[in-house]
């Protein structure tokens, strides 16, 4: 396999409803990698389009309704989807592009919006439930999370109030991000705690924002990698995996499909003692308890004990193991696919040093961001380092 | 060679449009309501699964080979990938695996009276083998993981072989303790 280096990367503003269309969106923010990367469209050998539900866009095969918009007419070109797994599943596809040898340099995009979408995205959603066992009792996407964190939180004899605080530390680190959706200096865990109770235990500010946007990103073989910069960061291992879709037959307090695709990713890393090897990370979190449920996941912690190591203050970004430097879903916004800009963009911007008002000041080397989708069963993890 | 930026994303480019802007007619924008319906064959297994709810019964299949009581049945086993075995009748029985309390209804508009919802292990079944229902008969505050419920189900005029043919889960008699 060929070495793989990440040289540019972009992201639109995270908002509820962007007048933009999808096209113009992967537009703009393709146009902003390529110029990180001082190249152009025709120095692209191939593309992944990402994008989750075409029920939200309301454009079925929306792949090809993006297409234009993010470099794709007239070069291989394809598009990937996986759920919320879509932000770092297009990624990883980009890079088997390049590690492969078929391509030298390889964009990714990843685009959502959910705005277009009445009454509310959540009514799509429904869409996604099993026709004869879940329909029938008119589900709401929310109640999977609910049920999920309802499990994790009774298992662990985790209070609320330690998963409050997540919501609090990701809204506070948006702060400095200039895409953020809902950034917030001053929320305390009393505004989460007092927020309106949508289905127990989740409550509004537990819950990342439905939005549009997106984001690129740009990958280049080690053969080339040279002539667009001397400090690379580099893809050093990849990893996905799916649990059976059977969810009432699975014990939810532990996403073991998230540990299978980190250790993968680990492996290809050469990463042995994840705990100690990564400096920081971008776990998917849609939700405040998932940010702890992924931490565990990703083996960077014992069962339980992310909620611990939260009030201890050891994931803030000034910690030992910052969690989402970014912000995050819960603090920059969740246009499902087009997180990539937090989980892989935000990685290369803090490993290049780049990373402005949100940089972690401890000089990490290694980093690893995570996403989850479909029924609660799908995982995809990329470990990125410093070159 | 690459730009140098100082702090990444170093602008944030998009338009910012709010709900008014739309109703108000400030920006353009087109609409559609699609009409589409669907059927869906239930398939070997869900037919006979559901069948059985319509006659008052949860039926299981067996995977021999995995020692697993499947529920929901299905005509393979995931694991051993091989053909499952035996139709298997359970009792209407169970335990709360998780649950909810919903104040949203499936558009997400807020409701009053909130909805218990969860899954329920099946007595006989292997370990959390069940499916998701409503529960009624407790409060929200009764309601807990662990809770021993039992089915109750539609009168027999009125199934119509749903998985809406069980009403809800109560608690079980003497087993509603916390
Ligand atoms: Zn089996």
């Amino acid at each position: 396999m060929n070495d793989v280096a990440v040289i540019g990367a972009g992201m639109t503003v995270f908002q509820r409803r962007l007048k933009e269309t999808g096209k113009e969106l992967s537009y703009l923010a393709t146009k902003m990698a390529l110029e990180e990367a001082g190249i152009t469209k025709k120095d692209i050998d191939m593309v992944v389009m990402g994008s989750a539900p075409d029920a939200f866009d309301g454009i079925h095969q929306k792949g090809e309704n993006l297409l234009d918009g993010a470099a794709g007419a007239g070069k291989p070109y394809v598009r990937v989807f996986n759920g919320g797994g879509t932000g770092v599943f297009a990624p990883i596809a980009g890079w088997w592009h390049v590690a492969s040898g078929v391509a030298d340099i390889a964009l990714v995009v990843c685009e959502e919006k959910m705005g277009n979408c009445y009454p509310h995205p959540q009514t799509a959603f429904r869409h996604i439930w099993d026709p004869i066992l879940d329909r029938p009792l008119a589900p709401n996407l929310v109640w999977l999370f609910a049920m999920e964190m309802n499990r994790y939180m009774t298992k662990y004899n985790i209070k609320k109030e330690d998963i409050a605080r997540v919501a609090v530390k990701n809204k506070r680190n948006a702060v400095g991000h200039p895409c953020a959706q809902l950034p917030d200096e001053k929320i305390t865990i009393e505004d989460v705690l007092n927020s309106e109770m949508m289905a127990w235990p989740v409550q509004r500010l537990d819950i990342s924002p439905p939005s549009d946007g997106a984001s690129a990103l740009i990958f280049c073989s080690k053969d080339k990698v040279r002539q667009f910069t001397d400090d690379p960061v580099w893809v050093d291992g990849v990893g996905w995996n799916i649990d059976s879709t059977m969810w009432t037959n699975r014990d939810l307090s532990f996403p073991r499909y998230v540990a299978n695709a980190a250790r993968m990713a680990y492996k290809m890393a050469g990463i042995h003692n994840p705990r100690k090897e990564i400096d920081f990370a971008e776990p998917y979190d849609p939700f405040d308890y998932k940010e702890l449920h992924h931490m565990e996941g990703l083996l960077l912690c014992n069962k339980g004990e992310a909620p611990i190591l939260t009030r201890e203050g050891v994931t803030e970004r000034d910690g030992n193991m910052p969690m989402c430097p970014s912000g995050g879903l819960m603090g920059v916004g969740n246009p499902i696919a087009a997180t990539m800009g937090q989980k892989i963009c935000e990685l290369y911007w803090q490993l290049a040093g780049k990373a402005g008002k949100r940089q972690i000041p401890t000089d990490p080397q290694v980093g690893v961001g995570q996403a989850w989708g479909d029924i609660m069963q799908m995982a995809t993890v990329a470990v990125l380092r410093r070159g | 060679m690459a730009k140098k930026i100082e702090g990444s994303p170093g602008y944030a480019p998009g338009t910012r449009v709010s709900t008014k802007d739309i109703v108000q007619k400030k920006i353009s924008y087109s609409w559609w309501e699609p009409e589409v319906q669907y059927s869906w064959s239930m398939g070997q297994a869900m037919s006979k699964f559901i069948m059985g709810l319509k006659d008052g019964k949860i039926l299981g299949r067996t995977c021999i080979k995995c020692d697993r009581v499947l529920v929901p049945p299905r005509m393979f086993c995931e694991y051993c990938y091989g053909p499952t075995d035996n139709w298997i009748e359970l009792k209407d029985t169970g335990s709360i695996e998780t649950y909810s309390i919903s104040y949203l209804d499936s558009d997400a508009r807020r409701i009053k009276d909130p909805i218990l919802i969860g899954v329920i292990s099946i007595d006989g079944a292997s370990p959390q083998h069940g499916f998701m229902h409503y529960f009624g008969e407790m409060t929200k505050e009764e309601i807990h993981i662990g809770m021993k419920v039992k089915a109750v189900w539609k009168a027999p005029k009125d199934r119509e072989g749903a998985i809406t043919d069980i009403k809800y889960f109560k608690p079980l008699k003497g087993g509603g303790k916390k």
